[in-house]
């Protein structure tokens, strides 16, 4: 389906619960698992409703970082604030994190996984479905409340996780490589689409991923990361944040040369 | 035609080999035996029409004993198995007498229920149940613990509650584990009621077998062992056409 990303409306904000606000602030922070240090001493900030991008060589630590945001972890050491919480419960309270595979419950239908969240909150079947439903078009879903997750496109399964994410009402979002299943043309229509989403809907975001193109495409800020034990290396400013067109905002000769500033970091090249 | 027909033309085809072997007497003379004590499928089939009120009288009370002890062993088993999945220190604690107690065989256990209970359906429901609540509870456990961690995290940052972990993801992740186990135990389930009736009862096909073979009457006796595979067959079924309507995202 090339152009379903495209089917899609933008119109206004989706209903807030409540509006809390969703910076994020981190300092000092050190992390291990038993003798492996996989944080070594991070500074990080993200304003509310901020995109910050996060990427860095595999196995840096980064998934273990957003572990830590969402309050899934304890740190070894140092800060982490979330919406002015920093406890581990008060992080999970502001932060919903969507992982690196959809993990939409197969045993649901779309709009059920959708309205997950809303269930453990305490909603009724009906009031949950009634509320994730009016989101259903909004989102190129319509039609397709009633499947199930293995009748889903790979780009369908996305949204609905993507929605279920949303729909928990938390100012955070905790984004863990979330096209990385994806083939290119689709991840690219997701991208935009995900561009459009937050364009109507602001939220903080921390947005783990190995795609520099797609971290410098959707960020507002891009920071990159060591190899293990991760610290930040450098921040990138990006040069047109989801802008309309990615095809021409990609190949734009200023975002190729900030993408390449990124590439020779990564790869550890002296500047 | 390929599920249902190859083992259909087997079973067809080793019924006639003792059709013809025998009713030419060649097994009975092989064995240096009566007639009558081998007695062909016709004869059984025949047997099988002729006490089909005895038959069936006999069976519904094994059936029953069956039904019984399955549904108590599903209950202990599904709620035992949540409960270790629960508590770390209780799975730590019983898990390995829980095996340690499959070493025991059954067959010694019964006339003891028999003593301890009498004559009623009381003991042959014990040893149903006791036979029966391994696989489920084993098979319900694994389940519980195979539960994807990230789908876990997801649900903890959705706010979602220990019960709600358990009910939304866990439970339905465990179901088909748990329908293998059911499966198994309700296979097994129909051998242990014909022991318990053996240790001591007054009806049942475990009964009417120790008398057709008392008597002689061997072509009854295989129809009594006929009827009771037909059993366990039945419920075999029953159980996996309940899987496939309940488990539907498999």
């Amino acid at each position: 389906m090339p152009t379903e990303a495209r089917d899609f409306a933008v119109r206004g904000p989706l209903p807030a619960r409540d509006a809390p606000s969703g910076a994020v602030s981190i300092r000092g922070l050190r992390h291990s698992y038993e003798e492996l240090q996989t944080i070594d001493g991070l500074d990080l900030e993200a304003r509310e409703h901020e995109v910050l991008g996060l990427v860095g060589p595999s196995g840096c630590g980064k998934s273990t970082l957003l572990e830590l945001i969402a309050g899934l972890l304890e740190p070894s050491a140092g800060e982490i604030e979330v919406g002015g919480a920093g406890t581990q419960r008060g992080r999970l309270s502001h932060c919903a994190y969507m992982p690196q595979r959809d993990m939409l419950l197969p045993w649901f239908t779309a709009l059920d996984n959708a309205a997950l969240a809303l269930r453990n909150a305490g909603a009724g079947r009906a009031e949950a479905r009634r509320e994730a439903d009016r989101l259903f078009e909004r989102f190129g879903l319509a039609g397709f409340e009633r499947y199930r997750p293995a009748q889903l496109s790979g780009g369908m399964r996305q949204r609905v996780a993507f929605l279920r994410t949303l729909l928990s009402g938390k100012p955070v979002l905790a984004l863990d490589e979330p096209f990385a299943s994806l083939d290119a043309i689709t991840r690219a229509e997701m991208q935009e689409w995900l561009a459009r989403a937050l364009e109507a809907d602001p939220h903080t975001i921390v947005l783990v991923t190995h795609d520099v193109e797609e971290a410098l495409y959707l960020s507002d800020r891009v920071a990159v990361l060591s190899p293990r034990p991760a610290r930040i290396v450098t921040e990138l400013r990006a040069p047109a944040p989801r802008a309309p067109d990615r095809d021409a905002t990609v190949t734009d000769p200023q975002f190729v040369a900030v993408r390449e500033r990124a590439m020779h970091t990564l790869r550890g090249d002296p500047q | 035609m390929t599920r249902w027909g190859l083992p259909l033309l087997l079973f067809a085809t080793l019924v006639a080999i003792w059709q013809v072997a025998a009713s030419t007497g060649a097994i009975a003379d092989a064995l240096r035996l009566e007639d009558f004590l081998v007695p062909s499928p016709s004869e059984i089939a025949s047997s099988l029409w002729e006490n089909r009120a005895l038959l069936a009288e006999n069976a519904w009370v094994t059936l029953r004993e069956v039904l019984l002890g399955f549904v108590c062993a599903l209950l202990a088993g599904l709620s035992f198995a949540v409960a270790l999945h629960l508590s770390e220190t209780l799975r730590r604690a019983t898990y390995p007498l829980l095996v340690a107690s499959q070493t025991i065989p059954i067959i010694v256990i019964a006339p003891i229920l028999v003593v301890w209970f009498g004559y009623g359906i009381g003991p042959k429901l014990g040893i149903v149940a006791l036979i029966c609540f391994f696989p489920i509870a084993v098979n319900t456990l694994d389940g519980l613990r195979s539960v994807d961690a990230d789908a876990i995290k997801m649900m903890r940052t959705l706010d979602a509650s220990r019960r709600q972990i358990l009910l939304r993801v866990e439970a339905p992740t465990a179901l088909p584990y748990s329908f293998s186990g059911a499966k198994i135990a309700v296979a097994v389930a129909v051998i242990g009621a014909v022991f318990g009736e053996w240790a001591g009862s007054d009806s049942g096909l475990g009964h009417l077998m120790l008398q057709d073979n008392a008597q002689l009457e061997t072509a009854r006796l295989f129809a009594a062992v006929v009827v009771l595979s037909a059993m366990a067959i039945a419920l075999f079924g029953a159980l996996a056409l309940a899987e496939r309507r309940i488990v539907t995202w498999r």
